[in-house]
């Protein structure tokens, strides 16, 4: 479905985003990429749907290599990506409908978006979309009155508008509180699955990773670290990925994982607190 | 070691040699301008009387001509009206241009020196120039309060696509829109307020500048207020100042009362 090879990014100041990035998506699966800030994870999913112009590297989508379309293609192949955003960039002045119904831009004419008179069935779609997001009755709200949580629910539903093959997610939940965090993630995850759409998450939060994802990619310094399931993630992969710290609160120990692969230390203290 | 207890916050100027030497220049500067001041007190004290005989003659104002004092008000609104809304138009075009984030380098700077040339130059130099080419009357007035209007409008349209959130647009692109679509979409709610804003605030400066192109001849009521005191028709003059103070209280508290509904 998507296949990501040697992606390398320098900005023009010099400074290296990604050095070397494979990735295979074959299955319709929740990706969630982890890593410390700067480690490129926002930089890797805008190469894809090319807001960021990689400096080499190909990324294949269904067969079509996105990298080295012409600006008309890549605006074509961007109405098959859906991205959510971490500040849910939605046009805060107008209105939750205008809102998700921005997400079939690319389908309709110029003069039929100038008047929002957009295809019924579009209309349909949409009015759905906002009952699946729970924001049902809220067509005519402007997005500027509404709280971070339903803002992102209409950044939500304006990507599935788009009838995406494949989800772009930037921190989805990092200016939301805990419990709004869970509940959005939940309906990423449960969307992609439902509609068999692979989805690439950006996190920072690595317990949200490992409740929602079915498949963990770590990066550091512009390089994967590792690569797996949830299970995998223990004190070394997370030492890989983010640094020296105590990762004890944040592993949950997996079945099946030997005492010995984490620190004495966390043991003890563990056996200690009873 | 213990922690200090006093603080304070660090000088704009830290080298107390320059500081202190800012400071007597400064000081230096004020007495100098001071000195420098060659008023004539002769001619200061010649020009009270003649300004009181010259108020004197005003009173009462003379609202006899008020045909004449009507026409020209006219004129001046018209004119006003005419100019804002010629350049509302053209300052969207030319305002995106100016918009280094939108704009292609050599466009950019293109329109960026129109809008700084076209503000060199004070309205009545303007005035004098389109009054020199098109002869006395409105047409010269228009053409000025044109050339002001486009320029001051485009540089705050331009301003403000500069300072607009650019995660509205990114957003809107990674929908696969095209450009026309992102403008229409992701830049116009994000601009459409202060645009309008702008421009009735650009229209209650039309009027009050109405009055002073008319001055210099390019018509309105600053004609008719000209004419009256090369003739010295001072209580007409008079009328014709209340009648501005009035006109621009006017424009004010409209362009007031739009701009406090605009959100």
């Amino acid at each position: 479905m998507l296949t990501i090879t040697d992606l390398v990014k320098v900005y023009p100041t010099g400074q290296s985003a990604l050095a070397g990035v494979s990735i295979t998506v074959d299955k319709p699966q929740v990706v969630a990429i982890i890593g410390p800030s700067g480690a490129g994870k926002s930089t890797l999913i805008r190469c894809v749907n090319r807001l960021v112009e990689p400096t080499s590297g190909t990324i294949v989508l269904d067969g079509v290599e996105v990298t080295a379309m012409s600006r008309r293609e890549v605006r074509k192949v961007r109405r098959r990506m859906g991205m959510i955003f971490q500040e849910y960039n939605l046009v805060e002045r107008l209105t939750v409908m205008e809102n998700v119904l921005s997400g079939c831009l690319g389908y309709v004419s110029f003069w039929r978006a100038y008047r929002r008179n957009y295809p019924a069935a579009d209309v349909a779609a949409a009015f759905e979309l906002l009952d699946r997001v729970g924001l049902t009755g809220y067509q005519d709200t402007r997005a500027d009155a509404l709280s971070g949580g339903q803002r992102q629910r209409v950044g939500i539903a304006r990507a599935l508008m788009q009838r995406p093959d494949l989800l772009l997610v930037d921190e989805p939940t990092a200016s939301l509180d805990p419990k709004t965090a869970r509940q959005i993630m939940r309906i990423i995850v449960e969307l992609a699955h439902e509609r068999g759409t692979p989805a690439l998450v950006n996190l920072h939060d690595v317990h949200l990773a490992q409740s929602f994802a079915d498949r963990i990619i770590g990066l550091r310094e512009g390089k994967i670290v590792f690569d797996g399931s949830a299970d995998g993630l223990n004190h070394q992969v997370l030492t890989d990925i983010y640094g020296e710290e105590d990762w004890s609160t944040t592993v949950v120990r997996p079945k099946g994982v030997a005492p010995g692969d984490r620190p004495k230390e966390d043991i003890e203290r563990e056996a200690a607190a009873g | 070691m213990s922690a200090p207890a006093t603080w304070r916050p660090p000088s704009l100027v830290p080298n107390p040699l320059y500081r202190y030497g800012l400071m007597a220049l400064a000081g230096g500067y004020v007495l100098w301008s001071v000195g420098s001041l060659e008023v004539d007190w002769n001619r200061v004290a010649q020009g009270f009387p003649r300004a009181g005989g010259i108020l004197g003659r005003m009173f009462p104002p003379d609202f006899s001509r008020w045909e004449l004092l009507l026409r020209g008000v006219t004129e001046s609104v018209e004119m006003a009206l005419a100019a804002s809304f010629v350049g509302m138009i053209v300052a969207v075009p030319l305002g995106l241009c100016a918009a280094v984030n939108l704009a292609p380098m050599p466009v950019y700077l293109l329109a960026r020196s129109v809008i700084v040339f076209t503000r060199t130059f004070h309205e009545v130099i303007v005035a004098i120039v389109f009054v020199k080419v098109f002869g006395f009357g409105p047409l010269a007035g228009v053409l000025t309060l044109i050339v002001a209007s486009v320029s001051f409008i485009a540089k705050m349209v331009a301003e403000d696509i500069e300072n607009m959130q650019p995660g509205q647009v990114e957003a809107i692109r990674a929908t696969g829109a095209s450009f026309p679509k992102v403008l229409i979409y992701a830049i116009t709610p994000q601009i459409l307020p202060r645009y309008l804003g702008v421009s009735i605030y650009r229209l209650d400066a039309n009027v009050r500048h109405s009055t002073v192109v008319g001055i210099v001849g390019a018509g309105g009521i600053g004609q008719t207020l000209s004419a009256s005191f090369s003739r010295y028709d001072y209580d007409f003059s008079l009328a014709i100042l209340l009648t501005i103070v009035a006109l621009v209280f006017a424009g004010e508290f409209f362009s007031n009362w739009v701009r406090g509904r605009l959100r």
